[in-house]
């Protein structure tokens, strides 16, 4: 059997177009923000002042460090330091999971409130609030699955490192681990105004 | 073509053989050779596309007289959602590129598999995982489907028929669907053996790469469409209900803008086939080679724009729907370009009519009435005459049976004696075209005429006055059937007992048939390089 053929460039170029296929996934329901943002603009000002700016806030600076760490995880393993490499995706994982968390505790809060799909609560508000809380949910919701997946696909790819199954002539699935985690990082950067500061 | 040296009889059958001596289902369901997966998708399409047909010919049966009760009202509606659902997901949208384009694509280009086998072998799982859970959402919870295949918003939000589970199933076909493109992309980006330049790609080659960039950037809206009714009936998000501030207008715009395009996923690889035979049966190069591939791309750009006129009589402004219909009559030209170079192949060719050309002039045929119905369509005003009736019916039945369906049966009669290395019997190739062609025009045309005079699809009976088509459609549905019969038993027989086909039976220039039939496991044993074009046939005489 000959050595598996590794074609890194291809890998990226598969991983490109499977983000172009996310972008479209988050852009069906972009289309319906906006669709409803022009309908509904005084009554998504008022709903969006009961979300707090300053947990998103926290949690945009908790996904933009994250970036960091894994763009500097690469460098490592580029440099061929792949214990710092290691370190550094922890440090990423360890972000991703905060930020779960603190989304975790945001919508507890808002749970408590009554404010959940389909509530009571959420019946009870003007037709254009309930709106945004439903694309609320439906959005961050699908960007939590999104930050879930790539927390434990970080996982997979620091077990692979542990291993000694990546190395520095064949970064690519790093490398594509981080075009996901960017790409998630990047959809959350349009979320936070979105929702949080259109007050 | 047992090569010496190799005594065991096994190696004639080429990548059939069991590979490693395993035999069984376990050597095909976990193989990640493409030509193995284009032949499960194959058998799995075929086996969907005959339930889709049991399907249809019930409904006609049951249409045949007005006031005929063989079908109970809502059977007989879950029984045009599961026709509409089986046939698009099932079967026309991986059709040709997931059987013919994994098994064709990397001997096309000179490759040994795709770029990702195993992500192949996946999107082939995925699509078994898509038919259970659909077959799944028939026979459990309180009744199958009865949205029709577009799951429209309001009824399906409040049907309690077994809505969830179906849209969950599409959802994970368009995964399946998703992944099949990305692959395609990257095959053909990165595997293109030495000289095989953009300008040498097979036709059909260029016509997977238009469908897959569809696929890839498409059918992801499909998802969350899906998604979005999955979350409107389990947590109630109300995003489309309009008591609640939603807008369901809204989730038709999101559900045409994958479903147009989708309609170019089906096309366009049948019209792949069409350009690949065409050339060989006429013995000359094809005509405006980089017009046809130039229009690939332009149908699949301009194609995804003209999603709303599925929705003219939904409620737009008037400026939205010139806009849209303008934009339909756009994406005619380059459909018409492809035809007009086909046909001009076909001039002062030395042609040879033999079943895959014969089955490519009726997709010619039937292709070019429906795609100007569809035009008739597309026009603001006639629009409203015939949205929603039979007429529309007919149009897409022509387009998309007349047209990907006899692209895939062209296909079968080219491919599958290169797929099984035997042949089937040419002339009963030839007389199940015609009972075909002829069970078509019956079944449809009527339809034309029934939707002109006001026949609204999907309803359970109908007036009167509407008998005459409806009887003749039926009987139409019968002899198509038999057509059908006739031709798949002559290809099966074909391939359990024909005589051996040879590595190229039909004298073509692409590169699949410059090897053995049925093709060795791992495709080419040098990479080959290329130094002409895929229609550059020898010349007979002799001197090149």
């Amino acid at each position: 059997m000959p050595e598996p053929r590794r074609d890194q460039a291809g890998a990226k170029l598969g991983m490109w177009l499977f983000l172009y296929s996310e972008m479209v996934l988050f852009g069906g329901l972009f289309l319906l923000y906006a669709a409803y943002l022009h309908r509904y603009q005084p009554e998504f000002h008022r709903a969006a002042q009961g979300l707090d700016a300053l947990l998103g806030g926290i949690n945009t600076v908790v996904l933009i460090t994250s970036s960091l760490f894994m763009a500097l995880s690469l460098t490592a393993l580029q440099t061929g330091q792949p214990g710092r490499c290691l370190g550094m995706l922890a440090l990423t994982v360890l972000l991703g999971a905060s930020f779960l968390v603190n989304k975790a505790l945001e919508w507890g809060e808002k749970f408590q409130h009554g404010i959940y799909p389909g509530s009571p609560g959420v019946l009870a508000l003007p037709p254009g609030e309930g709106t945004f809380y439903s694309l609320y949910f439906a959005l961050t919701g699908l960007h939590g699955l999104h930050v879930l997946v790539g927390v434990v696909l970080l996982g997979v790819v620091m077990l692979m490192l542990w291993r000694g199954r990546l190395r520095q002539d064949h970064p690519a699935l790093l490398e594509n681990a981080g075009l996901y985690w960017h790409l998630v990082d990047l959809i959350w950067l349009f979320l936070f105004p979105l929702f949080y500061l259109i007050t | 073509m047992n090569p010496a040296g190799h005594p065991d009889a096994a190696d004639d059958r080429g990548f059939l053989a069991p590979p490693g001596g395993r035999r069984g289902l376990g050597s095909w369901v976990f193989s990640t050779d493409h030509k193995r997966i284009g032949l499960l998708y194959l058998g799995c399409i075929l086996a969907l596309f005959l339930a889709g047909a049991l399907l249809g010919l019930a409904m006609r049966l049951k249409l045949m007289t007005p006031g005929n009760e063989l079908l109970a009202a809502q059977t007989y509606n879950a029984v045009f959602t599961l026709h509409g659902v089986i046939m698009i997901f099932l079967v026309l949208i991986p059709s040709i590129p997931a059987s013919f384009g994994n098994f064709l694509l990397p001997l096309h280009i000179g490759a040994n598999d795709v770029a990702f086998p195993r992500l192949n072998l996946l999107s082939w799982w995925l699509y078994l995982a898509g038919a259970l859970v659909a077959f799944v959402s028939i026979f459990s919870g309180s009744g199958a489907p009865d949205t029709g295949w577009t799951f429209y918003v309001p009824f399906s939000q409040r049907t309690t028929t077994n809505v969830s589970v179906a849209v969950l199933a599409v959802f994970i076909l368009g995964f399946s669907s998703i992944l099949t493109g990305l692959n395609f992309v990257t095959t053909i980006h990165q595997l293109r053996a030495p000289g095989l330049t953009w300008r040498r790609l097979s036709l059909f080659v260029w016509s997977l790469y238009a469908t897959a960039w569809i696929q890839v950037l498409a059918t992801p809206i499909l998802g969350i469409t899906a998604l979005l009714i999955f979350s409107e009936r389990v947590l109630n998000l109300g995003l489309f209900d309009a008591s609640r501030g939603g807008d369901p207008l809204l989730y038709q715009h999101l559900f045409w803008i994958y479903s147009h395009p989708a309609v170019y996923i089906m096309i366009l690889p049948a019209m792949g086939v069409v350009s690949d035979i065409i050339p060989v049966f006429a013995r000359k190069r094809i005509f405006g080679y980089k017009m046809i591939a130039f229009s690939s791309l332009a149908i699949a750009s301009v194609g995804s724009l003209v999603w709303a006129h599925h929705m003219f009589t939904s409620g737009m402004s008037d400026l939205a729907v010139l806009v849209f219909s303008f934009l339909t009559f756009i994406v005619a030209v380059p459909s018409a370009i492809k035809v007009f170079n086909w046909l001009s192949t076909l001039y002062k060719g030395s042609i040879s009519l033999e079943p895959p050309l014969l089955y490519t002039l009726g997709f010619i045929w039937m292709f070019s009435v429906g795609g100007l119905s569809g035009l008739a369509q597309g026009a603001a005003g006639a629009n409203i005459h015939v949205h929603d009736t039979y007429f529309v019916v007919a149009h897409f039945h022509y387009v998309i049976f007349g047209g990907t369906g006899l692209g895939l049966f062209a296909a079968l009669h080219f491919w599958l004696p290169k797929m099984f290395g035997r042949m089937y019997n040419r002339r009963r190739a030839l007389a199940a075209f015609w009972v075909i062609l002829a069970g078509m025009n019956l079944l449809y045309f009527p339809m034309f005429i029934l939707g002109l005079m006001g026949m609204p699809r999907r309803y359970y009976d109908y007036l009167p006055q509407f008998a005459t088509g409806q009887f003749m459609s039926t009987v139409g549905s019968w002899i198509l059937a038999l057509g059908l019969l006739l031709m798949f038993h002559n290809l099966y027989a074909g391939l359990r007992r024909g005589p051996l086909a040879g590595p190229n039976p039909w004298g073509a220039a692409t590169l699949e048939w410059t090897l053995p039939s049925p093709p060795p496991r791992e495709n080419f044993a040098q990479e080959p390089v290329v130094h002409k074009g895929p229609y550059d046939f020898p010349r007979q005489g002799g001197h090149a």
